[in-house]
């Protein structure tokens, strides 16, 4: 798909009419939809309400549910919101750009509900909801993770299953790149 | 005239073609709320940007809302104004507008008088469903305006009066999307920027962004410094707003009870600025005179037509947009700072004092006046002669500080011999007045003759330019009137390009004159209020023993006393001021 003005908008709306995206699972909606608010709050003029402000908000929101931060309620304020500007915004920019949000909100109602309510994010995109979990069936205890993990967020004794601290991990990624036996894994 | 049928919330309505829904709706007493949206006939003001959607409404077969102030009706057109999908809008709408916005109504100098205040009320707004990052500006004081832009809401209103009503053209939109703000270039304060402080800008803005600086604490400390005398003047078109700010029908004229509360306040000397007003059509009426003789008689180097030059707000225009033509306006400082400097001269002595005993506080319908006292050539040794000026708004602000009930305070006088008045100077307050009273008297001191007939009804009037032809025994005068700084350029252009058919004209920078001042109870883009202010002063002149400014007898004694006549040497350097090209300033700097 282009990234430019024009091919955004038309895909914008498209994905308004009919919800045909062209994007696999490994995709998170959520982000989609943020990733397309966010060039909008970029294009907006700032002449009327709902634009300025209300795209915004609905950025702020997307970008909420992203980190896991979203609350109960907030889905439904979200398309509160989504259809309000596009009701009520002067101008086709402002009308269309909650399109991807709607579009999304109705054809994956379960992403942005894992989202919230289970703080996931079922393409594994959302980094912020991310958990490095090691499975103690493949884990052999060899201890290599342990001992590349920058923030000491790895525990076990040798020859053990290991564990990791969710609390102290920073996500980096690097004890999965490690591991030989495939036993660290996102979720 | 096409008219076009449609139905609103149910009725049938008809209307000329063109007009808007909100327009439709107002008229069969359906009340559809707006916010940016800002109408005023007569004064050339128009702003509807659409920007707000807080007046949006639905119409059958459309797709999404309509912007009722924006939207023109159909034939046949079904709209209905409070449905839940445009309530829900609506709110929606506004809560977006509150998530952006400081929650400061408790010391905003704007609550109570704040659009966006009651648009909330009226909704019944008590929770903010959306919120996030606020958007933060620098603060702006100047001496008579203060820009807070973290309380705009964009409606543009006051671009619109400095743009196109006052052709300044000092605020523009700058910056995009959520950073979007209304400011000078470069986001420049108002102090660098030629901005003429006419106040306009603040006398449209629906909520606090925009307001006047506030000085009511330093009236305060010169009441209570017992070292100072404390005097007090008024300006003639304060009387005939400042019942307003208590409730009072538009119109009230409340002189007497204002002088009441002034006394009550505890200045030491409750005068007029009227008074002044007098003496200013003496030297200004007198130098018309002086010049329209020298030009009859054949002398080329003499200026005409002669430009009044009462209002500092139209002073700063043409030193920033005319400065090659500095030479035209007439010398005579406002009413305001002959006040200033005769109280400080003449008053002064009388009472046995030094200057800088006095402290000299104006009440003025006017935000410009604040700039002008802090002009240099108004001081004599970093002392000024008019210490502190305050709007009519901050003087009601003072007697409900001073918890006094306003309606029911006795009437009284001026004190003398600065509070004695003639119709003549009441009519400053609005448009045509000042040329009116210079009429009155240069009628008189040209001819020779006693003018039977004072009221010059073609003077009159709200269109913003006039002209009228008065007859002075043969002579014929030719007088142009202008108000609202758009139109003063205008005829300004045609002085410059020799095409005025002019000998004197009339300048006010707000529209209706200082009626219409920024520093005037807010009229929330209701005319009518203008009008019946304007009806007031009339009256006020009509109901005064003595019309004519040189009948004054304090005046006269005031020259016979002190001055000497119009024009002497003491009048000059009392009375008159010069000007400064404030274009090759802006350019240096
Ligand atoms: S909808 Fe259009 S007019 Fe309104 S802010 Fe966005 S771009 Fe500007
Ligand atoms: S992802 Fe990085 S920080 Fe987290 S456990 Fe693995 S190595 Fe440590
Ligand atoms: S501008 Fe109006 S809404 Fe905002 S703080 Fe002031 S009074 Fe309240
Ligand atoms: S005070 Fe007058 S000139 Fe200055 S910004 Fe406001 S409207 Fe423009
Ligand atoms: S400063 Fe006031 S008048 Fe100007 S756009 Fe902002 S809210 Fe409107
Ligand atoms: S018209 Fe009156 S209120 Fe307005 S700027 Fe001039 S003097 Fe001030
Ligand atoms: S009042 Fe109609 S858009 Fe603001």
């Amino acid at each position: 798909m282009a990234i430019d003005y024009d091919g955004l908008l038309a895909s914008g709306s498209m994905m308004g009419s009919g919800g045909m995206i062209v994007m696999d699972e490994d995709d998170c909606m959520v982000s989609v939809a943020k990733f397309y608010l966010d060039f909008t709050v970029e294009e907006s003029c700032g002449k009327c309400t709902p634009c300025r402000i209300g795209n915004k908000r609905l950025y702020e929101m997307l970008d909420k549910i992203t980190l896991g931060k979203a609350e109960e309620g907030d889905l439904t304020r979200l398309r509160n919101l989504a259809n309000v500007i596009k009701d009520t915004a002067l101008c086709g920019l402002g009308q269309t750009s909650p399109n991807p949000v709607l579009s999304t909100l109705d054809n994956f109602p379960e992403e942005y509900e894992a989202h919230v309510k289970e703080s996931k994010c079922p393409a594994g995109q959302c980094r912020a909801l991310m958990q490095y979990v090691i499975s103690p069936k493949l884990c052999t205890g060899c201890t290599l993770c342990a001992r590349v993990c920058p923030v000491d967020a790895i525990s076990g004794d040798k020859k053990l299953p290991h564990f990791i601290d969710t609390s102290v991990c920073i996500k980096c990624g690097a004890c999965m790149e490690k591991c030989k036996f495939g036993a660290i894994s996102i979720q | 005239m096409n008219l076009v049928k449609l139905t609103i919330d149910n009725k049938p309505v008809v209307v000329e073609n063109g007009t808007t829904i909100l327009e439709a709706a107002k008229s069969i007493g359906v009340r559809i709320p707006s916010l940016c949206y800002m109408k005023m006939d007569d004064m050339n003001f128009e702003n509807k940007p659409g920007g707000c959607r807080v007046c949006v409404v639905e119409v059958e077969g459309r797709r999404n809302l309509a912007p009722a102030c924006k939207t023109e009706c159909t034939e046949g057109m079904v709209v209905n104004t409070h449905t839940v999908r445009v309530i829900n809008a609506r709110r929606t709408v506004v809560e977006l507008i509150l998530s952006d916005h400081p929650a400061e109504c408790l010391t905003c100098a704007k609550s109570g008088e704040c659009e966006l205040q009651d648009l909330a009320q009226n909704l019944g707004i008590r929770e903010i469903h959306y919120t996030g990052e606020q958007s933060h500006y620098k603060g702006d004081q100047s001496p008579a305006i203060i820009r807070e832009m973290d309380k705009c809401i964009m409606c543009r209103r006051c671009e619109t009066a400095c743009n196109e009503v006052q052709t300044v053209g000092v605020l523009s939109a700058v910056n995009r999307g959520f950073e979007s703000v209304v400011a000078p270039a470069f986001e420049m304060d108002l102090d660098h920027s030629v901005c003429t402080y006419c106040g306009q800008c603040v006398a449209v803005c629906p909520t606090g962004a925009l307001t006047e600086r506030d000085y009511t604490w330093k009236v305060i400390e010169a009441l209570v410094d017992p070292t100072k005398t404390v005097v007090v003047q008024t300006a003639p078109a304060v009387r005939a707003a400042l019942g307003e700010s208590f409730g009072m029908e538009p119109g009230s004229l409340v002189t007497a009870k204002m002088v009441s509360a002034l006394r009550k306040l505890g200045f030491d000397y409750v005068f007029d600025t009227d008074f002044a007003a007098d003496l200013t059509i003496m030297e200004e009426g007198t130098e018309l005179l002086d010049r329209l003789n020298r030009h009859l008689n054949g002398d080329q180097e003499v200026k005409l037509p002669i430009l009044t030059s009462c209002c500092p707000g139209w002073v700063k225009f043409f030193e920033h947009q005319f400065p090659e033509m500095m030479d035209v306006p007439s010398t005579a400082k406002s009413p305001q700072q002959m006040f200033g400097a005769i109280a400080k001269s003449y008053f002064a002595k009388k009472l046995d004092k030094k200057r800088e005993d006095l402290v000299v506080v104006s009440v003025m319908p006017c935000l410009a006046k604040k700039y002008e006292c802090t002009r240099e050539e108004f001081s004599v040794n970093g002392d000024p002669d008019v210490n502190v000026s305050i709007t009519t708004r901050e003087l009601a602000q003072l007697i409900r500080n001073a918890n006094l009930d306003f309606a029911s305070l006795p009437d009284d006088d001026f004190d003398q011999p600065m509070g004695e008045s003639t119709g003549a100077s009441v009519i400053f307050g609005t448009t045509g007045g000042v040329i009116e009273a210079a009429v009155r008297t240069a009628y008189e001191l040209h001819t020779g003759k006693i003018l039977e007939k004072v009221d010059f009804k073609e003077l009159r009037g709200m269109e913003g330019s006039r002209k009228a032809t008065v007859d002075f025994d043969g002579l014929k005068l030719n007088i142009g009137i202008a108000h609202g700084l758009g139109n003063a350029r205008k005829l300004l252009e045609e002085v410059k390009a020799g095409k005025s058919e002019f000998h004197a004209i009339e300048i006010m920078a707000c529209p209706g004159g200082c009626i219409g001042g920024g520093g005037q109870p807010y009229h929330h883009g209701n005319v009518d209020i203008l009008k019946k202010r304007q009806r007031a002063i009339y009256e006020e002149d009509k109901g005064k023993p003595i019309r004519k400014s040189h009948e004054n007898p304090f005046i006269q004694e005031l020259y016979k006393e002190f001055l000497g006549k119009p024009m002497s040497d003491l009048s000059h350097e009392l009375l008159h001021t010069h000007y400064f090209d404030r274009k090759k300033k802006a350019e240096v700097e």
